[in-house]
């Protein structure tokens, strides 16, 4: 399954509640504002490099730019995507499962 | 791949009806087939055509019916949430006693039955909200 997030997790417990849920193999896709989680040297760095060891954790490219993040500030691990791969993302898994 | 998109948000509020819109263009691109958009609760704001940002900013509502002519797309806003919000065809105009509509070019209005036939039809359906 792909799960896509879309919050801050300095705002809001979306991502959270993913990782808590998430299947080993699952993968996860940062969007909008939950790009923010991809970056580094934050609060909830270690957690998601714990999520990396079980999941492939992807950041949309558009929204890092929009946010005027680089790529260097991205956690080793997290693979950046732009819309197109985004929707082969959402075409390799059966379901999408948003977390708003 | 058949996808199915759901916008549950409006224009300019969130960027979720931004991410769809980016999402289907990309999806189109890639020669996907769009079975439906379905726009609910406050996504019906997607489709008005009174919409007037400034020239300098994008024009949500307009890109979307530009796609739905270039692509054949069906556009469906919600008929409960669309009349809450005072978005309204030529029917639905004439039904209520209005004296105008604002549906947007592209664009219809349709039951949540829709929704459900587009999950049925898509392959997967991909939600965009907040």
């Amino acid at each position: 399954m792909l799960h896509t997030v879309n919050k801050s997790p300095f705002e809001k417990t979306s991502l959270d509640t993913c990782l808590r849920l998430v299947r080993t193999g699952a993968v996860i896709l940062l969007i909008e504002d939950a790009v923010y989680a991809a970056t580094k040297n934050t609060v909830i760095e270690a957690k998601i490099k714990r999520a990396l060891t079980q999941n492939r954790i992807y950041v949309l490219g558009p929204d890092l730019d929009a946010r005027g993040l680089q790529d260097s500030e991205i956690i080793d691990g997290i693979e950046v995507v732009d819309y197109g791969g985004f929707v082969d993302l959402a075409g390799e898994h059966r379901n999408v499962q948003s977390w708003f | 791949m058949k996808f199915g998109i759901v916008v549950n948000e409006g224009p300019y509020t969130h960027q979720a009806s931004d991410t769809a819109y980016q999402f289907t263009r990309a999806a189109l691109e890639k020669g996907h087939e769009i079975v439906r958009v379905f726009f609910y609760h406050d996504g019906v704001n997607n489709g008005t055509r009174l919409t007037t940002p400034p020239q300098d900013d994008r024009h949500i509502s307009k890109r979307w019916s530009e796609l739905a002519q270039e692509h054949d797309l069906d556009l469906v806003l919600c008929i409960a949430a669309a009349q809450r919000r005072g978005i309204v065809d030529e029917d639905e105009a004439k039904r209520h006693g209005k004296d105008a509509n604002n549906i947007a070019p592209g664009f219809r209005i349709s039951g949540l039955g829709q929704l459900i036939e587009a999950s049925i039809d898509a392959d997967s359906l991909v939600s965009f909200g907040d």
